[in-house]
């Protein structure tokens, strides 16, 4: 027992194989600063070594058995204490006993199934860890380590562009078209906006990108929005006939998928909010979802095949035009 | 990707085909003119009855107005009921009037109170910023009030309120 400092006590170490070869991406975490965790990928093993140090070396420590644990869940912020475990893995790695000595365990998760990604938000976070525990009469010696995980998709099959077109009945009517409903994280919106009818004095012209965050079910719904980017795309007043490109790079923005009703406890949906501010600063708005995924990155070995493929670009092949276009935007 | 296979197919500088824009529509006058002036104030009556009134000029291009250009005279009470059917009826956020100077009405003055020409240009500069943030408001250009104010003669107080035309 550990009064006052006296006594045995222990500290853990969790050691992932491949761990210098793993790729490590930064994580917010809830005090908002950025930590580099361990990427994994849905499906991917998780193994390596807990390592067990005595801070007396010679004298004994009793356990009532250590174990390592794989989670995954979600907290609300509003409902703290009350975590939603949706993965939960246990390997025990030693019966009870004593431990006279520094020890190493191996551990091994295989195929752990990692169905979401990885999300620190304003009201709710989603983090996978793993958590050894040394269990002892009085008081566990415990130990977490967090993991981050992406979750990939293809190509999405129904890829249609925005095209509407909007205004005010006699005041202002606008025709707006993005390429794409779908783009994923390091896309650019491709679009323009034509002007069909102006009877307002505008200013300027912004593009925003708003994020959406939706926590909780039925009448304790939270909803908390973030202007994630706001760029201009015109500045003056246009006149009839009048067309305004729009290119806007996602690259540079924090930016995570959409998030769609994950276990029924929150959504992450982003919208493009179209603005026109007039010379009284009144402002005329249209908001429209577009879904952002998270691609696949083009593995190096690939990235070779497809150069050759770029000179085949001229050929008549739809297909492989189509994956060309893609290592481009990756480039 | 409704490209042609001739156009860039690198994102950075690719844009989506445009109609070209024809030459009436690029030197045709913009569709949104509308200027309202409120100039010379005037100060009548005598005594007890004396009171400023303003000239409200437009010129406007909006096809909801009845008239291309108009000019009346209105004093500050008329701005005011203005102002108060637009908050009864409409659903906008009406901006705030210059305000009322109660303070300039008290008696036994060294100057002229309301009537010195320092307020009267502050007044005036008010009432025609007030004026102009309400007549370019489309949800306001649909309320009858306001086209009585701008374009009628004498404001009938007694009209029934309602819309010009239906959004």
């Amino acid at each position: 027992m550990s009064f006052f400092g006296f006594g045995q006590s222990a500290e853990i170490e969790i050691e992932l194989d491949g761990a210098d070869k793993r790729k490590q991406v930064d994580v917010k975490n809830e005090d908002g600063k950025k930590e580099r965790l361990y990427l994994y990928y849905d499906g991917e093993s998780v193994t390596g070594k807990v390592k067990v140090n005595l801070k007396n070396p010679g004298k004994k420590l009793e356990h009532q058995g250590i174990k390592i644990e794989f989670i995954g869940q979600i907290e609300l912020f509003y409902d703290r204490g009350n975590h939603h475990e949706f993965t939960s893995l246990v390997r025990e790695l030693a019966r009870p006993g004593e431990l006279m000595q520094n020890e190493t365990f191996d551990f091994e998760f295989v195929n752990v199934e990692k169905p979401y990604e990885t999300y620190t938000g304003a009201n709710v976070r989603l983090r996978y860890f793993l958590r050894v525990a040394i269990v002892r009469r009085l008081s566990d010696i415990s130990k977490e380590m967090d993991l981050a995980v992406h979750t990939l998709s293809t190509y999405p099959e129904m890829n249609t562009s925005i095209k509407m077109e909007v205004g005010i009945e006699d005041c202002l009517h606008i025709e707006f078209e993005y390429n794409k409903s779908k783009y994923h994280l390091k896309d650019a919106i491709v679009g323009k906006i034509y002007f069909l009818l102006v009877r307002i004095k505008i200013k300027h012209m912004e593009l925003a990108i708003i994020k959406r965050e939706t926590t909780g079910t039925g009448p304790n719904t939270y909803n908390e929005n973030e202007t994630i980017a706001k760029y201009e795309i015109m500045d003056g007043a246009p006149v009839r006939g009048e067309s305004i490109p729009i290119r806007l790079f996602l690259a540079g923005y924090e930016l995570t998928p959409t998030f769609k009703d994950v276990n029924k406890k929150f959504s992450v949906r982003y919208f493009l909010n179209l603005v026109l501010v007039d010379e009284e600063e009144r402002r005329y708005f249209k908001q429209q979802e577009i879904i952002l995924w998270r691609k696949g990155e083009v593995r190096k070995k690939l990235l070779s095949s497809e150069h050759a493929m770029k000179h085949y670009e001229s050929k008549p092949q739809a297909q492989v035009k189509e994956e060309s276009n893609h290592a481009d935007a990756e480039e | 990707m409704a490209q042609k296979s001739s156009e860039p197919t690198r994102p950075d500088t690719k844009r989506l085909e445009f109609k070209k824009q024809n030459l009436d529509d690029a030197y045709a006058v913009p569709a949104n003119v509308l200027e309202i002036d409120v100039i010379n104030p005037e100060t009548k009556g005598i005594g007890k009855k004396r009171y400023t009134d303003y000239e409200v000029r437009m010129r406007t291009n909006l096809p909801v107005f009845k008239l291309k250009e108009s000019n009346v005279r209105r004093r500050y009470s008329d701005f005011e009921w203005l102002r108060s059917e637009l908050e009864r009826d409409s659903k906008i956020i009406v901006p705030p009037l210059p305000g009322k100077a109660l303070k300039l009405q008290l008696p036994f003055r060294s100057d002229d109170g309301i009537f010195e020409d320092e307020f009267i240009e502050e007044r005036r500069q008010g009432l025609e910023s007030f004026i102009n943030k309400i007549a370019g408001h489309p949800l306001a250009q649909n309320e009858k009030c306001l086209h009585m104010f701008l374009q009628d003669p004498i404001i009938d107080k007694n009209y029934v309120p309602g819309k010009v035309r239906n959004t």
